[in-house]
Order: C-alpha cells, then structure tokens, then sequence
C-alpha cells in the first residue's frame, strides 16, 4: 500500500512532462499524420505520401542528402584532430576548450547565421580579408558552399562533444601498454582510439546529420533562396501554397527517411556493443 | 532617418501628453469600443488617444504581422473584431467569404481626401467600393546604385538581358517574381492563361544563374551595402534605403508593375458600424493622415496630406509615386484555382534549377 502511494506520487510529478508531451508532441504529430494521408476533400489517401517521388522534391531531397552527408562527413574531419589535441590538454584547460566551443551555442543560431551571411557576402568581412593579402576575392555568398559552411559551424559542436566524451573515457593505462609493446601512434589511433570512439561517433552522425537533413534556415539565409532542401519545400507548402495535406505528407517521408537512417547506424552501435551518450 | 526618429519621439511625446491629459482631467466620458485589427507599426499609437479624446470610443487594438496570421487569427474567432486592416488580396477573400459588412463611403465627410486614383485600384478587389477604405499604398520596382548601373533603367528588361549578371536581387516570393516576369512579357499580372504563365516560367528559369539572390526583407539591404547592383524592392522599402545609400534610384519600369494597397473594412460582427464608420472618417482627416504617414512613410492615398509635403517630398517617386509610373500597374487580385497550383509548382521547379 505504501509502496503503491510513493509510485503514484513520483507519476503526479511527471505529469507537466506528460502534458508538454501530449501537447507539443503527440497531437501535433496525428494532426501531421492526418493531413498527410488525406486529401483536400478528407478522403484517404497516399499520394501525398508519395509525393516525395516528384521528380522536383526528389531533387531537393537529394541535395538535403547531399549536403547533410558533406557537412557530417567534413564534421568527422575536423573533430578528431581537434579531439586529440584536447586529449593532451590538462584538465583545466580541457574545460576552457570545451568552454570555448560551447560559447558560441550561448547565442541564438539565426544570429550566428545571419553573421556569416556579412561574412562571406561579396563585400564582406571574408573578402576584404583576402584583398588585403593581394588574393582574388571569392564568390562563396548565396552557394551551396556557403550553406555547407553555416551548417558545419553551428553543428560542429554536436560532433565533438560526444567522440570527446568516448575517447576521453579511455583508459590511459590501455595505450601505455600498446606502447610498451611498441604500437606507434598511427596504430595505437586506428586500433584503440578509433574503435573506442565508435559509440560517440555514432551519436554525433545522428545529430549532425538528422537536423542539418531537416533544415530549411540555413538554406534560405545563406543559399539567398536559391536552393531548395525538402525542409524547404515542406515551409513553402504550409505558409506560402497554404497545402497543409502536401506539406504534412512530406513531413512524414522525411521522417521515416530520418527513422531509417537512424535504425542504420542504432544496428552499427549495437553491434559495436558501446553505449550511447545522446 | 532622422525624419521618422523625430517623427517617432514626438509620437512618444503627444503619447505622453495624452495619458496625462486623460489622467487628470477625465473629462472624455467613455461611450463605446471598438476592437481594431491591424499590421504591426503600422498605426502612430497617438492617434488612438486623440480618437478616444474627440469621441469617447475607445480603441482595442491588436495587431499581426502577415495577411495570413491575420486571416487564421480572425476565423479562429476568438476575439470579435469591428475594424480590420488587410492587404488587396487577403480583404478580396474576406469579402468574398462575406466577412465584411456593406458600409456606405459617402457619409464619410473626409472622402474627398483619397484620390479618386485609389478607389479605382480598390474597385479591383472591391467592385463599387461597398466595402473597403484604402490606408497606404505602394508599388513594386527596381531600386538600384547609380555607381555600378550608369543608364538610366526604365525597363524589366535589364534583369533578363544578362548584363548585370551575378548583380541582381529577385524577391523570394513567387507573386511578386510572376509579376517582374509577366510584365517584361506584356502580359497582366492578374493572367488566366496557362501559356503566359509557362512563358513566364521560362524567362524566370534563364535568369536564374544571373541571380545572386532571391531575398525578402534583405533585398533592400544587399543593394545598400553595394553587395549588389539591382533589386526588385517595394516603394516604401526603396525609400528607406535611399535614407542609407544617397547612390540609390528607384524606378517602376515602363511596362508597368503591381500595385499594392491596404485597405480598412468594418466586419460583419461588428455592432457599432456607426462608431467604425467614425473612426474610418477620421483615418482619412488631413492631420491624422499625416500623423501616420509621419509614423510608417509609405505611400498615403490621402491627396491633402500629399499637397502639404514639401516640394521634395512631393517629387520623391517612392512617397508618391506619379500618375505615369503607375498607369500600367495592376492590382493583384485571386487568380484562378488551377494557376495558382501551377504557379506553386513552378515557383518551386524554379527554385529546385
């Protein structure tokens, strides 16, 4: 009886979560879902679901594809240098970089997209640097490369902190042994490190890829409209062409596109047995 | 800029005057309310108080940022608004889904302050001017650096043609890019026709790789900082631009271009057309149109206010853009079902290039 009472009492106090949840979750999602399998008249049906086939959102689901896997791919690149080179750091100033790379985040992300629109737009801070040492001033504004740069900047974080977290749990005594029995640093890297940081990795794919997949922001701010991701698509067909049932029906491939490449890399962790720390 | 700064502060101070006046002498009795529906910044707050000072209504206002919030938060019916201001297009469907109420503009002693001008571009979404009063106006054009661009421009032609490639801004929004493209062809904003809008389309399609941008509020701002040499802006934005950058010009080329109003209707629901009728009369008096054309400087359809502004003023094609540079300028009203569709989708093709 005593028991039953304390239960119920914790579950009351979950009851704000289950509330926020059913609300901004779980009723916006059957809206979604109900506008995404009928059509304007209210009949059933699937063709806004595939919708996505139309060779123009086929297109753009593409270049989402296609920048999401370049910015994940390149945010790789950059994080485990820079994760190494924290490794070595003593404690105090690990936290300070840490610190410094989570500054950034204190601000509110349009902003810091907005800021690199005045960085690298034709008169901007970028060129007017490369003028200044005699170079050729570059035309990166309103390009595919300009949106890749934003989406790297403000996603990059994601990627460092969960490899930092994987490899910073490796155990010191592990790589000194590799040593004593002669393992240089490339081995040591590739054989322990590496494998070791496969569960923070995993993580760190999942939440560059999936929101840098879904973004329509950046793409509007830094590709000067020019450029169409299917989170695009999706924002014209609700506020602009007002079709609600188009939009949610695209919403929904997209996240069962999301969902499958999710299910892909939960099988890889599973199989790598690491823990996740998203 | 200084102009609207000063505009602006002594708004703050007949603001200030008001509530004190208000405050210690009482002397207005209250007699009604009236629940106004509005853009945002779009109204000087002062004259709320000298409305409710002269006639003891006093005004409820709320204000929306889009012609579609505007229309979602009115149909959720949530609040009972008497007065509602709106754009062409939005009040052409509030009308035809019989939102409005008849009013009769001729008992409205300031009527003659509107042009006559104005109440023909209403008659495009209000036919007989039964049931809209216009408030601000403007046009669309080419706002360009006289530094980079050293002919005169009178024609869209110049964004087509290739010789500003990589220096143009195109608006990121697919009427009023149909617009540019529609008229450069001859042809009417407002088309049915399948074909002109496919024509249109192809045009659109061989400019893109000449356009450095498709922008909305930032189109003003690109030409400004000198990032660009051309952009397709409203008037009253162009305005506001010349007040940073003296290079600018702005021209509504010959072929003719669109033409927005916004416009007062008093809604079906409302109980007092009386009182909504009194405050739309003193919308359109000289000196409260003045006070708000001081306030937002956009175009006012109000003639009187127009005679007063100085000379230079008077010749500023962005304030009061002239009869001729108008006269082949349309309206945008609702197209049909099947080419707003095919607009959608080709806007997007466009997009997807």
């Amino acid at each position: 009886m005593n028991k039953l009472k304390t239960i119920n009492k914790r579950s009351w106090l979950s009851s704000p979560y289950v509330i926020w949840i059913i609300g901004f979750t779980v009723i916006p999602m059957i809206m979604i879902f109900r506008y995404a399998f009928t059509n304007e008249d209210g009949s059933f049906t699937f063709s806004q679901i595939t919708a996505i086939l139309d060779p123009i959102h086929l297109k753009a689901l593409i270049f989402s594809l296609e920048i999401a896997i370049g910015s994940t791919v390149i945010c790789i690149l950059l994080s485990y240098p820079l994760v190494m080179a924290m490794k070595r750091l003593n404690l105090g100033k690990q936290g300070f970089a840490l610190f410094i790379l989570i500054l950034p985040m204190w601000m509110n992300f349009i902003l810091r997209i907005l800021a690199w629109q005045m960085i690298l737009s034709n008169n901007g801070i970028l060129n007017f640097l490369l003028q200044k040492v005699g170079l050729e001033p570059l035309a990166i504004a309103n390009s595919g490369t300009a949106i890749m740069v934003g989406m790297i900047y403000d996603y990059l974080p994601y990627m460092v902190l969960p490899i930092f977290n994987a490899i910073a749990e490796i155990d010191e005594d592990i790589i000194e042994a590799a040593k004593d029995l002669g393992a240089g640093s490339i081995t040591i890297f590739h054989k322990i490190i590496f494998p070791l940081s496969i569960p923070g990795l995993l993580s760190g794919i999942v939440m560059v890829f999936v929101p840098s997949m879904t973004s329509f922001v950046v793409s509007d701010i830094l590709g000067g409209g020019k450029f169409q991701l299917v989170g695009n698509i999706i924002e014209q067909e609700f506020t602009k062409s007002m079709n609600w049932h188009l939009g949610s029906g695209l919403s929904v491939s997209l996240m069962i596109f999301v969902l499958i490449s999710m299910a892909f890399t939960m099988k890889q962790e599973g199989e790598g047995k690491g823990s996740a720390i998203w | 800029m200084k102009k609207r700064v000063i505009s602006v502060l002594l708004a703050a101070a007949v603001l200030g005057m008001g509530i004190l006046m208000t405050g210690c002498s009482g002397s207005q009795e209250k007699k009604g309310t009236l629940t106004v529906f509005n853009y945002g910044e779009y109204m000087d707050p002062a004259v709320l108080d000298l409305f409710y000072e002269e006639t003891g209504i006093e005004v409820k206002y709320e204000e929306a940022l889009t012609p579609e919030e505007m229309y979602t938060k009115y149909k959720s019916g949530a609040i009972d608004y008497d007065l509602l201001c709106s754009t062409d297009y939005m009040i052409e469907k509030l009308i035809q889904e019989g939102e409005f109420q008849q009013i009769d503009i001729t008992s409205l002693e300031n009527k003659e302050n509107i042009g006559n001008k104005y109440w023909e571009f209403s008659e495009a979404f209000d036919p007989g001017n039964k049931y809209t009063v216009p408030y601000f106006w403007g046009t669309l054009g080419i706002l360009y650096d006289t530094t980079k661009v050293k002919e005169p421009i009178d024609s869209w032609d110049i964004l087509f043609d290739g010789d500003y490639a990589g220096e143009i801004i195109m608006q990121n929004s697919m009427r009023d890019t149909y617009v540019v493209a529609l008229k450069a062809l001859g042809y009417s904003v407002n088309t049915n026709d399948e074909n002109e809008i496919r024509q249109a389309h192809e045009l659109l399609v061989k400019q893109k790789p000449d356009v450095q941008a498709y922008l909305v509020d930032e189109a003003r701002d690109e030409v400004v900082a000198g990032n660009a040499a051309m952009a397709v802006v409203y008037s009253g934005e162009a305005y506001l631009g010349q007040e940073y950058n003296e290079n600018l010009e702005f021209v509504v080329p010959e072929e003719g271009s669109s033409v927005w109003l916004d416009s007062w209707g008093v809604t079906k629901n409302c109980k007092n057309p009386d009182m909504a009728m009194q405050f739309l009369d003193f919308l359109c008096r000289e000196d409260i149109a003045q006070m708000n054309f001081e306030y937002i400087y956009f175009s006012t359809p109000n003639e009187a206010v127009i005679d007063s502004l100085s000379e230079e003023e008077r010749k500023d094609e962005t304030l009061v853009p002239p009869d001729d540079a108008t006269v082949n300028c349309e309206v945008c009203v609702q197209q049909n079902p099947e080419i707003v569709d095919l607009e959608n989708e080709q806007w997007k093709k466009l997009k997807a290039e």
